[in-house]
């Protein structure tokens, strides 16, 4: 058997890349990331012939050094040498298309023309001379329509003729001080490399290309000796060596296209002009943008169609969550499991550790995939790159990018797909950037926490909730701010020069399956995350010593001669709680581990161990901390005994059993209890203390699911802990400035805290208004 | 000098001269802003900027920041 045949996919983004790709794969793909970068990386297997595995390049424009995308390509392409190159060329688009197909053609690598839409072409009445343009270019070109299928076939197997036997040799040929200089460099630097690769490298020289030098790694000597020949070149051109080349490249398609390329319309406004006209529109822009994100944004987050709204996403989400995860999974597993006489710990572990948490990330799955469907069909239309232009100049203030503003959005509903839906912006360090900060829009989850502190506290007041909103947006942008000057995000240049492509009809082969792909990345990497942190969670809360017998917390609690009565006393005096109140979970390792590090919210206002289990509990959904609170404050979660309007008394049916009602999600049962707890170990300033706690819960690390979710999108150990301690950070200084310097006001200043908290205001500050300058080269070594 | 920032919305433009260096300005010439191309102004973003322009036959992006390196005529 001979050895498989590699081709890759190399074209300009909006080519036709993906449907192409699709089309000569069709099932066989594997997904991945290109090695340490957030780039995906698809492979697949031709359908032609199984033997050939076809690897799709990014979409690019060009080789330079200068964007991620474009170096994974060229390292790819120099490196692990394909056998050939299928290049998809966008018959439409003839000219800047024909640019990154000089480079290539340099490679040294054979080289397969996909000409896509030529009957887009036709139809406006232009007319293209291939045969000649094959002629000229020196490689085979096949006409192929991507999103029919036509001419598909043929391509790839060109491709693999071509891969077999072709070998394709630049025909363009630069003017003469170019290639005068050029001839000199091959001569003395790079004669000892393959012969095919020498011109490639020569030009790359000659650009003073820093990736390709660093590689090369020339002498002193040499180096001087062709920058003689560089500069003389470009005194004579009159510009750096870098842009002449470019400069020559579009100057010979240019020459090329003259004869070849008629064109017979001009000046006339195609369909996607029409669009566009009134899309982008200097008046209608803004208000069909709001419609376009209402629209999204009621139709997978908004009110459920179960409650009247129109979202699919949310009723979905519902169903899953109460039926599939909490009925079936939860529920169901714990009958079987009991019923198969399992002890205790092994119900709870797969019931309520396992299954609890499949459940979870279950239960998003289809909110999401409603939500990526809408995203993929913005994208392929091309409405998504007019986004990025009507919002540029907002976010770009903040070291984000204009489509940043549908992660924020979504936000609002839940971060989990807040967060993914970041893979539309292309740029990583704005990517990055918007992962980091999209989990600082309070969620759905959130909301009950924040319902509990306006509740208890504050009469139930509105304008915590509006100022909680208006703390995520102030967060996301001092933390854009922030970071873009931080050596983190230094690094990388960030040109918007964004092309707008035409208008078209979404297809839907490529919509589907590019919402499939991101619903199932979650499932897969998110999944082991929150499987693994539920398990621990559930681990500490349920299991810990009582009257020195290790175990399950309930269980050890239900033996009358564990827990005895001078225990109760013991655990009462610890916990600072009435006899009557001793909970199960007051022995729990996190109870225990709770009361010591509670100190570290000392500085915040809220130091005391409740708030910390509620703060930690919290890390497993945001609702679960108002859930907590009602454990903790010795209330039933789930439901409390009914009582009568009018009289007060309890309620009892017929039988004389309590009747029990469901307890609020806003838990005002227990609004007296939380509010006096605050008031008592915040010296009688709970309003200030209760504050500073929502503040730390709405910013700090958000939930597992969505820490799973950013260690998807972010694809690194190391950035998704810095996220995650950023973010927790910068909850405990703000939540910190907010509990020092309030006390100023309402009385009970503490001067060292006061000290720390303008300290570190003046830190915020200062590196909010120092200086900032643009990078010019890449950070990551790729 | 008139920069392709000073153009006005429905002009087209000649490029005399790319000023500036690195990856922004290999970024725009790799889009097809090259000296001696046209370049039709085609509108502002709602908000001022970016502009969109059209050139070598398609709509492109840029901002006016970075669309005050390149020189016109």
């Amino acid at each position: 058997m001979d050895k498989q045949i590699r081709i890759a996919l190399a074209g300009n983004p909006n080519s036709g890349k993906t449907t192409l790709f699709n089309k000569l794969t069709g099932a066989n793909q594997f997904v991945g990331n290109w090695p340490g970068v957030t780039v995906e990386k698809k492979e697949g297997k031709l359908i032609v012939d199984k033997e050939v595995v076809l690897t799709d390049l990014p979409g690019i424009y060009s080789l330079s050094p200068y964007t991620l995308e474009e170096v994974v390509a060229r390292n790819y392409l120099i490196e692990e040498k394909p056998d050939a190159i299928l290049n998809i060329v966008d018959a439409t688009n003839l000219e800047r298309n024909l640019y990154l197909t000089t480079q290539l053609v340099e490679l040294g690598i054979p080289v397969v023309i996909a000409l896509n839409m030529m009957d887009l072409v036709g139809k406006a009445g232009d007319t293209i001379n291939v045969k000649e343009l094959r002629r000229q270019l020196g490689c085979p070109i096949v006409e192929i329509s991507a999103l029919k299928g036509d001419g598909v076939r043929d391509a790839a197997k060109a491709a693999i003729e071509a891969a077999k036997t072709g070998k394709t040799l630049p025909q363009h040929r630069f003017s003469g001080p170019v290639e005068h200089a050029l001839a000199h460099i091959e001569e003395v630097t790079v004669h000892n490399l393959p012969e095919e690769q020498q011109r490639w490298y020569a030009i790359k020289v000659f650009e003073r290309d820093e990736k390709v030098l660093e590689k090369l790694q020339l002498s002193a000597e040499t180096k001087a000796h062709i920058e003689q020949d560089i500069a003389a070149a470009e005194k004579e051109m009159d510009d750096d060596a870098e842009s002449i080349i470019t400069n020559e490249r579009y100057v010979y398609i240019g020459q090329l296209l003259k004869g070849i390329y008629k064109k017979k319309g001009k000046g006339q406004l195609s369909a996607s002009d029409k669009i566009d006209k009134i899309v982008t529109n200097r008046f209608l822009a803004l208000p069909i943008f709001a419609a376009v994100m209402f629209l999204v944004y009621a139709l997978s987050m908004g009110t459920s169609i179960a409650d009247g709204g129109i979202a699919l996403g949310t009723f979905l989400t519902d169903w899953a969550n109460d039926v599939l995860g909490e009925a079936w999974l939860t529920e169901g597993s714990r009958a079987i499991l009991e019923g198969w006489g399992a002890a205790p710990w092994l119900v709870g572990l797969i019931s309520d550790g396992i299954f609890a948490g499949v459940g979870a990330v279950l239960g998003f799955v289809p909110q999401m995939l409603v939500l990526f469907l809408m995203l993929c069909l913005l994208e392929d239309c091309g409405y998504m790159a007019r986004i990025a232009f009507i919002m540029d100049r907002i976010f770009r203030r903040f070291g984000l990018s204009g489509k940043s503003f549908i992660p924020m959005l979504v936000g609002t509903g839940c971060g989990i797909p807040g967060v993914m839906a970041s893979r539309t912006i292309e740029n990583e360090r704005d990517r990055r950037m918007t992962i980091m900060t999209t989990t600082f829009i309070p969620c759905g989850a959130k909301m009950p926490i924040i319902g509990l502190i306006a509740g208890a506290l504050f009469g139930g007041s509105t304008w915590v909730a509006t100022s909680a909103y208006f703390i995520g947006i102030a967060a996301i942008v001092i933390s854009g701010i922030m970071l873009k000057k931080t050596k983190m995000f230094a690094g990388d240049p960030a040109p918007f020069v964004m092309e707008l492509p035409a208008y078209h009809v979404p297809a839907w082969g490529n919509v589907l399956r590019g919402t499939w792909e991101r619903g199932w990345s979650f499932i897969k990497r998110a999944g082991t995350v929150i499987v693994l942190s539920s398990i621990i969670i559930w681990f500490l809360s349920g299991f810990g010593t009582v009257n020195g017998r290790f175990g399950m917390v309930d269980e050890l609690y239900g033996d009358e001669t564990v827990v005895t009565d001078e225990y109760v006393a013991v655990v009462a005096e610890r916990m600072g709680i009435p006899e009557d109140e001793v909970e199960p979970m007051d022995d729990s390792i996190l109870a225990h581990v709770a009361q010591p590090v509670s100190v570290i919210f000392k500085p915040l206002g809220f130091g005391d161990w409740k708030p910390a289990v509620a703060t930690v509990t919290g890390l497993v959904a945001k609702e679960d901390v108002v859930g907590t609170f009602g454990v903790l404050y010795n209330f039933d979660a789930r439901a409390e005994q009914a009582v009568d309007e009018e009289t007060g008394e309890l309620l009892f049916d017929e039988d004389g059993e309590p009747v029990m009602e469901e307890l609020e999600e806003n838990g005002d049962q227990i609004w007296a209890n939380v509010a006096a707890d605050f008031n008592d170990f915040s010296g009688g300033h709970g309003k200030l203390a209760a504050y500073s706690f929502m503040i730390f819960n709405l910013l700090c690390a958000p939930c597992f699911a969505a820490i799973g979710a950013i260690k998807r999108e972010m694809n690194s150990r190391k950035w998704t802990w810095f996220a995650i301690a950023y973010q927790c950070g910068f909850a405990y200084v703000i939540a910190l400035i907010v509990w020092q310097l309030g006390r100023l006001f309402v009385g009970g200043m503490n001067v060292v805290g006061l000290i720390a908290a303008l300290i570190l205001l003046a830190l915020l500050c200062w590196q909010l208004f120092k200086p900032y300058r643009e990078a010019q080269k890449l950070a990551v070594q790729v | 000098m008139k920069t392709l920032k000073d153009a006005k919305v429905g002009e087209t433009v000649k490029v005399v001269k790319l000023h500036g260096e690195g990856a922004v300005k290999r970024r725009i010439m790799d889009m097809g802003i090259t000296k001696g191309v046209e370049v039709f102004v085609r509108k502002l973003a709602p908000l001022g900027d970016p502009v969109e322009v059209r050139v070598r036959d398609y709509e492109l992006s840029l901002r006016k920041a970075d669309a005050e390196m390149i020189e016109v005529e």
